[in-house]
């Protein structure tokens, strides 16, 4: 076990040049979303959310958790549930726009359809929220994770129907504009002051300025 | 009024699976089969959705939570395999 | 409003249909690997939601909604991990039509990687870990 002290940023670089294959050990102030989860897991397998059966569950998930470690996400600590409830309503218009960005390509352009692999660099440094962004932005037209970077939280992105370098810098802006708001409903509070800086006052708006 | 939506969601299932499968066919590395074939996994689970909705039961339900799951093992196990320098 | 009901039912299900149709066109016509994975993962998830709604919505049975939140959620973590996948095997095994890209910025970083390591298989190199970030504490 090394140091629980560590910053996100240590941590990080940390693991990424650790190559001893030992594993940190997640501790239950940071496992306890994941035991929530799979307690939800086996009442929606049973459908049956009746105390007893969500206490084996428990029982269940703290035997798989302890048996099969993890290792750990180190959590920011800071939550913002409305943020989140934007950001996911946000997510499902952009599930649908996806769609049909998709079969817009797919039908119109065929076979014409250019596409290129970009480097976003990203802001923040906490995994989570590289990893979101890495989801969101592979669920939302154009963009998905091709390879990451750990230790510069780069992504390496394919992104679709790109013709000219204006889309590569759009895409750009658009990669970031998902990072602002998730760094908004669950970024660590120094991430989150400094987006709040960097958009000014008005930083809740659709369109981060600049 | 849902038999004729099942009916034409069922056209376009069996077209979209026949894709699916020309792709298998054609699909110049394992990595282009592997995909269709996750896809042809969802489209099974959409239909099993459909019958589930035109003969009112449920008993499919938990195929497509196991689907799910069984595409991205599938998808996560081959792209490993093609990673390994030695296989490609 | 049950005749709504009903008719909200058809269209959910026709509509996720659809949506596969999509993803067996897009898997058709997109020229190379990449592209094609755009196909297989955005529709899957949508035609999943709509499909699940759908089918909701037409057997009145309120309690499925946790499976579906399970199903659909279990798909919202794993289309994109799998899409990853499969794209970083395709892409570091030249099955990248390299010839579709506009730009392509992973290109340089991995044959500088490969170079100094002789491999293709690992993450791309890290940057040296100096801690010249103003805050993260």
């Amino acid at each position: 076990m090394k140091d629980k002290n560590l910053k996100h940023r240590d941590q990080r670089i940390d693991d990424a040049l650790d190559t001893s294959g030992v594993r940190h050990r997640a501790t239950f102030k940071q496992e306890w979303p994941l035991l929530l989860l799979l307690i939800f897991v086996w009442g929606a397998l049973w459908q049956d959310f009746s105390a007893g059966n969500l206490l084996f569950g428990a029982i269940i998930s703290i035997v798989i958790v302890n048996l099969f470690p993890l290792p750990p996400v180190v959590l920011p600590g800071r939550i913002n549930l409305w943020y989140c409830l934007k950001l996911f309503a946000w997510f499902l218009g952009q599930v649908f726009v996806a769609s049909g960005h998709v079969a817009r390509v797919a039908i119109v352009r065929r076979k014409k359809a250019r596409s290129a692999v970009i480097a976003v660099p990203l802001r923040t440094e906490s995994d989570l929220v590289v990893m979101t962004v890495g989801h969101v932005l592979t669920l939302i037209p154009g963009s998905f994770v091709v390879d990451v970077d750990r230790s510069s939280s780069t992504l390496y992105l394919h992104y679709l129907d790109v013709n000219s370098d204006a889309d590569v810098e759009k895409a750009r802006a658009n990669i970031h504009d998902i990072e602002r708001r998730l760094i908004m409903a669950i970024g660590s509070p120094d991430e989150y002051e400094a987006i709040k800086n960097e958009c000014g006052p008005d930083f809740s708006s659709r369109k981060p300025k600049k | 009024m849902i038999e004729i939506a099942v009916w034409i969601g069922g056209v376009m299932l069996a077209l979209a699976s026949i894709a699916c499968l020309w792709r298998v066919f054609k699909g110049p590395s394992i990595l282009d089969r592997v995909l269709a074939l996750d896809v042809m996994l969802l489209i099974i689970s959409s239909a099993l959705c459909l019958d589930m909705a035109l003969n009112r039961h449920t008993d499919y339900l938990l195929f497509t939570v196991v689907a799910c799951t069984l595409g991205f093992i599938g998808s996560v196990t081959v792209s490993r395999f093609v990673s390994d320098q030695r296989n490609a | 409003m049950d005749t709504f009901l009903e008719a909200l039912a058809a269209l959910l299900l026709v509509l996720g249909s659809l949506m596969s149709l999509i993803a067996g066109i897009g898997l058709i016509t997109f020229p190379d690997l990449l592209s094609r994975m755009h196909a297989a993962t955005k529709p899957q998830v949508l035609g999943f939601l709509l499909l699940f709604a759908g089918l909701i919505i037409h057997l009145r049975s309120w309690g499925l909604i946790p499976v579906f939140a399970l199903a659909w959620g279990l798909q919202l973590l794993t289309a994109p991990v799998s899409a990853h996948m499969i794209g970083r095997a395709g892409y570091r095994t030249k099955h990248v039509a390299k010839e579709t890209l506009h730009v392509d910025e992973l290109k340089q970083v991995i044959s500088n990687h490969s170079q100094t390591t002789g491999t293709t298989a690992a993450v791309p190199p890290a940057k040296p870990a100096q801690n010249d970030e103003p805050e993260s504490t």
